[in-house]
């Protein structure tokens, strides 16, 4: 097991002043064994970390990423040069405040910012794995992360926070390790992925391969890249992170670049323009068969199906508090996913908080100004701070 | 934070009947106010449930255990005997069905604290009987037909649905003028037509 300064990115890293992160890197003698029968290794996994560990190392936060996240929680992207995703709530002051808390973050297994991935090389060819990249699952992803912590020395989090499918990982994190953990806050996600997402999600892989350029998941050994299909799985999804009242109050109607309609086919509307630019800046910064293996991940998410189709059985006997986060107009991870995870901790008497919050912005709420979320993540992680004894 | 002066006259006597370290569910909590009292002065393991998602939200960020939820439908899902005290307070009469919020606060709580008011206090039956008008009082200043408060009752009516759901009144303090009595005989008919609420503290027999 070695750390390395500089992940591998797929790209060479472009922005000037970005911090590139660290990377543990697990030799064979510290294989990931996953769920799918199969074992991954030697492999790698990059993360940034913000703060400092006390001495008692109680103060460790996880943040989870989503989707499309990385492990830029709150410094520049060095491919995108553009602000950590999660600056809002993570930093000096701010509800997850590095001042007082060491946070971690790490990229995925199967993601392509320096974790183990489809476009690494697989050791046994040395060419990249492609789909020969082993289906990994949410629990993977979190035992690769015990794995980090592990290496890092860390046997308990403080909290583990994550939305979507950070929020996943997050209840993940409580049913496996509960012992490893003491706050633990999903936030705008489910306990499953329902049947409308698992949809979505194929709209996105099919419009992928449907891309001449993805070779059959051999773009990198054909010198393409399936740009167009990516694009229009982002755009796609993209729609389902926001609000039908978001669009409407953002663009409406509105035309883009012109006085009346071009009757062609052309980007008339302001909306149509956003989505294109949406598409078209993914591609730069994420890979494919990334894409295809972390919707996979997320399609396969039930964590009730691991105790029986009992909820509640993975929080039976649960030492952490937990705190839901759910907004109003979050389509994708409705407020009913986030109350069925409630109402199976009240189940087993867990220490659980649920809070609903009023926005018109859709899934992405998480990421946005909401000033209810900062306070209650604030709330919360003082009170679980206070009663647990960490500074 | 020290004593219970800015605590209303019933949370503060329900206040002194739980122990400390207890585990508390108060049902329809509010704010919190009681919640966060007990939390800091008898360091509870408390938790609440609250139906209006605004005051949920100001309890969890005031670091309480709070879950949006309503009495009538999310008791059910709670395991029996899982807290040592459950609250209710000034809540009972707003439920749809107070009858089965009742049957459920004492499957999933060793003991169970009400408050409620009195509809059969003088005033209230003085008013219907001299005005030919539902009462207005202090404690239920609403208008027949606007009133959260669907399922009113006397000391009296409550005492007989505690007992018909097998509960033993252990305790039962009345409030007058935000002044909580001692201990008065369930039942008494003097309580029933002199105070203006009071609080049960029951157990399953």
């Amino acid at each position: 097991m070695t750390e390395t300064a500089n992940p591998r990115f797929l790209r060479p890293v472009s922005a000037p002043s970005a911090e590139t992160g660290k990377a543990v890197n697990f030799g064979v003698d510290k294989p990931l064994k996953l769920d799918c029968g199969r074992t991954l290794s030697p492999f790698s996994v990059a993360y940034m970390t913000y703060g400092a560990l006390n001495e008692a190392k109680s103060n460790a936060v996880l943040i989870c990423h989503a989707l499309t996240g990385d492990q830029f929680v709150a410094s520049d992207h060095p491919l995108t040069g553009k602000p950590g995703w999660w600056t809002r709530m993570v930093g000096p002051g701010k509800p997850i405040d590095t001042d007082r808390f060491f946070v971690i973050c790490a990229n995925v297994i199967g993601g392509c910012m320096g974790t183990t991935g489809p476009a690494d090389n697989d050791p046994a060819t040395g060419k990249p794995f492609a789909l020969n990249f082993p289906l990994v699952t949410v629990r993977d992803m979190v035992r690769a992360q015990a794995m980090l912590l592990d290496a890092l020395h860390i046997d308990c989090l403080f909290a583990v926070i994550g939305g979507s499918m950070g929020g996943m990982q997050a209840l993940q994190w409580a049913a496996s390790y509960p012992n490893r953990v003491r706050a633990v806050m999903p936030i705008a996600c489910a306990a499953r992925h329902s049947a409308q997402n698992i949809a979505f999600h194929e709209v996105g892989r099919q419009a992928i391969m449907a891309d001449p350029d993805w070779k059959g998941g051999d773009y990198q050994a054909h010198g393409t890249r399936p740009s167009k299909g990516l694009a229009v799985a982002r755009m796609a999804a993209h729609i389902t992170y926001l609000s039908e009242m978001a669009l409407q109050r953002k663009f409406g109607r509105n035309l883009q670049n012109r006085e009346a309609l071009s009757f062609q086919f052309e980007p008339d509307f302001q909306i149509e323009s956003y989505l294109h630019h949406q598409g078209a800046t993914f591609v730069d910064r994420f890979d494919a068969n990334s894409y295809l293996y972390i919707t996979r991940a997320m399609d396969y998410f039930d964590l009730a199906e691991d105790y029986a189709g009992h909820l509640a059985d993975a929080f039976r006997n649960s030492p952490n508090r937990f705190c839901i986060i759910s907004f109003t107009s979050d389509w994708l991870f409705p407020t009913a996913e986030n109350k069925r995870i409630a109402h199976a901790l009240n189940a087993v008497a867990a220490k659980v908080s649920f809070v609903e919050i009023k926005s018109d912005k859709g899934h992405d709420a998480f990421l946005l100004d909401e000033p209810e979320m900062f306070d209650t993540v604030r709330g919360f992680l003082s009170a679980v701070a206070a009663a647990e004894g960490v500074a | 934070m020290s004593g219970n002066a800015h605590l209303r006259a019933d949370l503060a006597a329900i206040a002194e009947m739980i122990p400390s370290g207890a585990r508390v569910l108060d049902v329809g909590c509010g704010d919190g106010v009681l919640l966060e009292y007990l939390v800091r002065t008898k360091n509870v393991d408390g938790r609440g449930i609250e139906l209006s998602q605004q005051n949920v939200n100001a309890c969890v960020a005031r670091g309480l255990a709070v879950v949006q939820g309503d009495a009538d439908t999310d008791l059910a899902e709670y395991p029996e005997q899982v807290f040592d005290f459950v609250i209710l307070s000034q809540t009972i009469q707003a439920t749809e069905k107070p009858s089965q919020v009742l049957a459920q606060l004492l499957r999933i709580g060793r003991h169970v604290a009400i408050s409620l008011p009195n509809f059969g206090h003088w005033r209230v039956r003085l008013a219907l009987l001299a005005g030919g008008r539902m009462p207005r009082t202090q404690a239920l200043d609403y208008s027949w037909y606007d009133t959260p408060n669907i399922h009113l009752c006397t000391l009296a009516d409550f005492v007989d649905l505690a007992r018909s759901q097998g509960a033993a009144i252990d305790r039962a303090l009345t409030l007058k003028d935000d002044q909580v009595s001692g201990d008065i005989r369930p039942g008494a008919w003097g309580p029933n037509l002199l105070a203006q609420g009071a609080i049960f503290l029951l157990r399953k027999k």
